[in-house]
């Protein structure tokens, strides 16, 4: 299937079109308040999270008996934000330290979950399958009602963080500060943490539990690596996560129905790897690009004031000198004598070599360059 | 300095895991004095101005800023922390940090405008850092961040000023201009409460000191109390400082 025609389809048919634009909003949401949980050094909070919404679906199941989506997500809403506020009490309450209560949290409810639902898949009760497709989650499940939801969630969670950005931006980076000022940090907290619980209860119909946190942390994580300002991280990390959405729906569409929601994972770890590597001043690519320069850099420096050394001894600066003597000190190189005359600093007469005017006057500039640097 | 009383704390005790970390302080800080608070390693310096700006929670005590609760009167006290406490690596420029400092004035939602921008310019001019304003903050040296706290914290125009270890790892250029601005500042009557490790130059900067090692060890003018005497109560060996008059 070619570009343009699977395009058509997302337009024309009905299944395609509600699962893309689900997960595309599901990605964008994610990824702007991923950026947030990313920035609080709460990375492993979702991952905890998404676990232990899982008996929160079991239990409303079997409580209802029915396997009405926006039922099974409420339960998961309720156990995650339980499950949020155990870990926050954990933490405040007793020595542990963070990553110990997360990892508490994250298996025992998670343990719990599992063990609800196959007591609940052993029951003879014919309605009972399917519950263990939020493991791994079912993109092909989403229905236009579960879209319309997430796009009302998203919109009222836009709607509140630019209401309160001055707030979630002060918080964010110095929160004792920000209670000096007088802003109540527990209410601010508090907002934060239930829209993320939110947007992770939303994906896992289509991502899953155990892959949901990749969708919070992968776009913004991404994002990062290209800005220095929070609205732009925070703006990027939505388009990476929609554009995640699309392109693994598409991935997974058209290659033998593929998983979606582990695809579109892996789409958002294509976009951490290539950001790690390629972002102009983060990147790994160009540090090591910037560190090869300096080197050279300072290589071409150090043979010039040797040069200059001997030259300024002489009355006339362009006198020449052996080529050989340069050999005396280590970090001569062809190349660099070459870079040298290409800048017309040095000039060759066969095994001579002597300095330009110029080149005499770089070099006498190199020292003074540097301390001023340095002041 | 005036007679009136800045900060008043009454038996302010603070305990982290059952640990007393400040045992039942007095302390009474004279309006428009410029004063250090000294003490080991875990005497409870940083703590006891988190606990009087209501970061940390007391298990006892009270706290009054010109004789009323410090929560009616967040207005006119300022706070820089210590630089260590934040991630500079956070994604703003040394100017948003600033305009942070107005905040506090503007309340909820309201979002700063023109006003608050050149409001924290000015106090980038006066630390020397309005060349950087533009900079992200993890591309400044340790210096010029402290400096960017200090300028925050001068944006909120307060009364009384509570500064956890400014001179922490700081280049001289930098200690010169802290320590210029807050004789500066407190020339201009404003209260000034420094957490300072630096015993050497106590006598120089400062006016005022309080000793503390858990508990209130003394308080008052350097002139007066900064001898080898409380020195010794405070460290527990026999310190000398040569003290220039």
């Amino acid at each position: 299937m070619d570009i343009t025609e699977y395009i058509k389809l997302v337009f024309t048919d009905y299944t395609l079109r509600t699962i893309t634009l689900g997960t595309a909003i599901l990605g964008a949401v994610t990824g702007m308040l991923g950026s947030f949980a990313v920035l609080r050094k709460q990375s492993l909070l979702g991952d905890a999270i998404s676990h232990a919404a899982l008996p929160g679906i079991a239990i409303a199941f079997l409580i209802t008996g029915a396997k009405d989506g926006n039922i099974l997500l409420l339960g998961a809403l309720v156990s995650g934000l339980i499950g949020t506020f155990w870990i926050r009490g954990i933490i405040s309450k007793t020595h542990l330290k963070s990553d110990t209560a997360l990892g508490l949290i994250l298996s025992l409810f998670f343990g719990f979950g599992m063990l609800l639902i196959t007591f609940i898949q052993k029951q003879p009760n014919a309605n009972q399958a399917g519950l263990d497709k939020y493991l791994f989650g079912q993109a092909a499940t989403l229905v236009e009602r579960d879209v319309w939801m997430m796009a009302l969630v998203t919109g009222i969670c836009l709607f509140v963080l630019l209401l309160f950005w001055k707030e979630f931006k002060i918080l964010l980076f110095d929160a004792d500060y920000t209670k000096t000022l007088g802003f109540n940090t527990k209410f601010i907290d508090i907002l934060i943490t239930t829209f993320i619980v939110l947007a992770i209860v939303l994906g896992l119909q289509t991502v899953g539990v155990v892959l949901m946190s990749a969708m919070l942390l992968a776009p913004a994580a991404a994002a990062r690596q290209w800005t220095n300002s929070l609205s732009v991280m925070v703006f990027l990390a939505a388009i990476f996560g929609a554009f995640s959405g699309v392109v693994g729906t598409a991935i997974s569409a058209s290659e033998n129905n593929l998983s979606t929601g582990p695809v579109i994972v892996l789409v958002a770890g294509v976009f951490v790897i290539f950001s790690f590597i390629f972002s102009p001043s983060r990147g790994l690519l160009f540090k090591q690009i910037r560190f090869i320069r300096n080197r050279r850099d300072l290589q071409l420096q150090k043979t010039l004031s040797f040069m200059f050394h001997i030259a300024e001894t002489h009355e006339n600066i362009g006198h020449p000198h052996a080529i050989k003597i340069l050999n005396n000190f280590q970090g001569f190189t062809k190349g660099s004598l070459q870079k040298l005359v290409q800048k017309n600093y040095v000039k060759i007469h066969g095994a001579m070599w002597s300095l330009t005017e110029e080149g005499f006057k770089t070099a006498a500039n190199l020292y003074n360059q540097q301390t001023q640097k340095n002041e | 300095m005036s007679d009136k009383i800045a900060v008043k704390v009454d038996d302010l005790t603070v305990a982290y895991n059952y640990k007393p970390v400040l045992w039942d302080i007095d302390l009474e800080i004279p309006e428009g004095v410029l004063m250090a608070i000294v003490g080991p390693n875990g005497a409870g310096k940083s703590t006891l101005i988190k606990s009087i700006l209501g970061i940390l929670k007391p298990i006892a005590g009270s706290v009054e800023i010109f004789g009323k609760p410090y929560a009616k009167q967040r207005q006119i006290v300022a706070y820089v922390p210590q630089k260590g406490s934040v991630d500079w690596d956070f994604p703003t420029t040394a100017l948003d940090v600033v305009i942070m400092g107005t905040y506090g004035s503007l309340g909820w939602i309201k979002r700063p405008r023109q006003k608050e921008k050149k409001a924290a310019l000015e106090a980038l001019e006066k630390v020397g850092m309005l060349p950087f304003k533009n900079r992200q903050i993890s591309q400044l040296s340790g210096g010029q961040q402290q400096r960017i706290f200090l300028a925050r914290a001068l944006v909120q125009n307060a009364s009384i000023y509570f500064m956890d270890e400014p001179f922490q790892g700081v280049d001289a250029t930098t200690e010169i201009a802290i320590i210029n601005i807050l004789k500066e500042l407190r020339k201009a009557g404003k209260t000034v409460i420094v957490v300072h490790h630096d015993l050497q130059t106590v006598p120089e900067y400062f006016d005022w000191v309080t000793f503390l090692n858990v508990k209130k060890i003394a308080t008052g003018p350097v002139k007066d109390i900064f001898n080898d005497d409380n020195l010794t109560k405070t460290y527990g060996i026999n310190y000398k400082v040569s003290i220039q008059e």
